[in-house]
């Protein structure tokens, strides 16, 4: 099934199996391969990604169900001159990341939840983002980045 | 991982939907934010052979003030049910309920309705529907049909619901003032509930509803019974478990869900009492 997807504001046009899933189409069709998959089912939030402006697991959506919709993933984050997006800069600040692995779904995540919140406090913080694991168990330094970016 | 293969077909609106589910049968499932669907799908649990894709009807997402009850369309989403301002002022049980499903990423996806049609007895929304005396409306070829939350789950994912029909709108009562409480016990964050307790009282009238105690959602009778002719909370409480049926897994016995039960249904009456 033929299918058109913007992602990062380019249109990506591709015939697709209707199984397969969204974060396969970024990173397989499309190439692009800063998100990650990391359980595969749902519960790591790796694999996050902005559909139509909000955060969801890219591992738990059929590409054909994005078609017509628009995805930004962390590649469309910082700016075209290479400026990272705000939330990036507050990771970095922060030392919001250890191994890095989770990172791009953290960003993602909380950049979705500062949208829906601009203010939260850190326990709204860390309940917005717990759709997302950090193996390194990172928490710490994540949640003061996402409350660094809120104080801008 | 991915899902076996399959056709996808798209429907614009409930009617077309139901057509395509009666022209294909068994063999077929609806898709609607699939968050229950294609992690099972992708498992191989459950391979139907065609998707129809529901997530495109957007007359079925809505909230509506409708005197008695408030309606809620079957394809609403989590988030929206979670920040409705009329279900935060009527249902708020229900509003607050939603707010513990799963994960924001998921909330931003999942359906009330895909959730209910699931019918999968650790899930939050089954057992609050339950809880407040909800109906749903259900559509086939012939017509629409209301079935009572307490009529609709018959087993471990399985619903009333026939092949050619889809789960089309929630009514649920309003609440009144109703004091309330929700109370899920689980051990990581984003995990089902090992048990969770939807409860609310107004008076002498109450409900309450339980998550992961059987097959089915449990509508917790002996509790309100007690309550109805006079009994303390903490002896309507330790009757929580008596409808229930508990399975054994890797979380919990039998006797520590039924403890859970009363422990969690005591506090959620406390609190929806104070």
């Amino acid at each position: 099934m033929e299918i058109t997807v913007t992602i990062n504001g380019k249109a990506h046009t591709a015939d697709v199996e209707p199984r397969q899933l969204l974060v396969q189409f970024i990173r397989e069709t499309v190439g692009l391969t800063g998100t990650n998959i990391g359980c595969d089912t749902s519960s790591c939030g790796a694999c996050s990604i902005h559909l139509d402006g909000e955060a969801v697991k890219s591992c738990t959506l059929l590409a054909v169900q994005a078609d017509g919709h628009s995805v930004t993933t962390i590649e469309g984050m910082a700016s075209a001159d290479g400026t990272l997006h705000p939330m990036q800069q507050a990771f970095m600040e922060n030392h919001g990341l250890q191994c890095g692995y989770c990172t791009p779904g953290m960003v993602m995540a909380a950049t979705s939840l500062l949208k829906e919140n601009p203010n939260p406090t850190e326990e709204e913080v860390r309940i917005g983002l717990e759709g997302n694991l950090c193996r390194c168990t990172g928490y710490h330094n994540i949640v003061q980045s996402v409350l660094a970016c809120a104080k801008g | 991982m991915i899902p076996a293969a399959f056709d996808y077909v798209r429907a614009s609106s409930a009617e077309e939907a139901i057509s395509l589910i009666g022209q294909y049968g068994d063999e077929a499932k609806f898709l609607a934010g699939g968050h229950s669907l294609i992690p099972l799908m992708k498992l191989r649990l459950a391979q139907p052979t065609v998707l129809i894709d529901i997530g495109r009807v957007s007359d079925l997402s809505y909230i509506r003030d409708a005197g008695e009850h408030i309606a809620i369309g079957a394809l609403t989403r989590h988030m929206d049910v979670e920040n409705s301002s009329v279900l935060r002022e009527h249902v708020p049980l229900l509003a607050h309920a939603t707010s513990h499903v799963g994960d924001p990423q998921v909330r931003h996806r999942g359906t009330i309705g895909g959730s209910l049609a699931h019918a999968d007895p650790a899930s939050d929304l089954p057992a609050t529907t339950l809880a407040l005396g909800a109906t749903y409306v259900v559509t086939g070829p012939n017509g629409s049909r209301e079935v009572a939350a307490a009529d609709f789950y018959q087993g471990y994912l399985t619903s009333t619901l026939a092949a050619d029909e889809m789960l089309t709108e929630i009514r649920v009562p309003k609440m009144k003032g109703a004091g309330w409480s929700f109370q899920k016990f689980n051990r990581r964050a984003q995990d089902w509930a090992i048990v969770g307790v939807a409860a609310w009282r107004r008076g002498n009238e109450s409900g309450v509803g339980l998550v992961n105690m059987s097959s089915v959602p449990v509508l917790a009778t002996s509790v309100s019974a007690a309550l109805a002719s006079g009994a303390s909370i903490d002896d309507a409480a330790a009757q929580a478990a008596d409808e229930a049926d508990p399975q054994a897994d890797l979380n919990a016995s039998v006797e520590y869900r039924q403890h859970l039960a009363r422990v969690l249904t005591r506090r959620a009456l406390t609190d929806a009492s104070s």
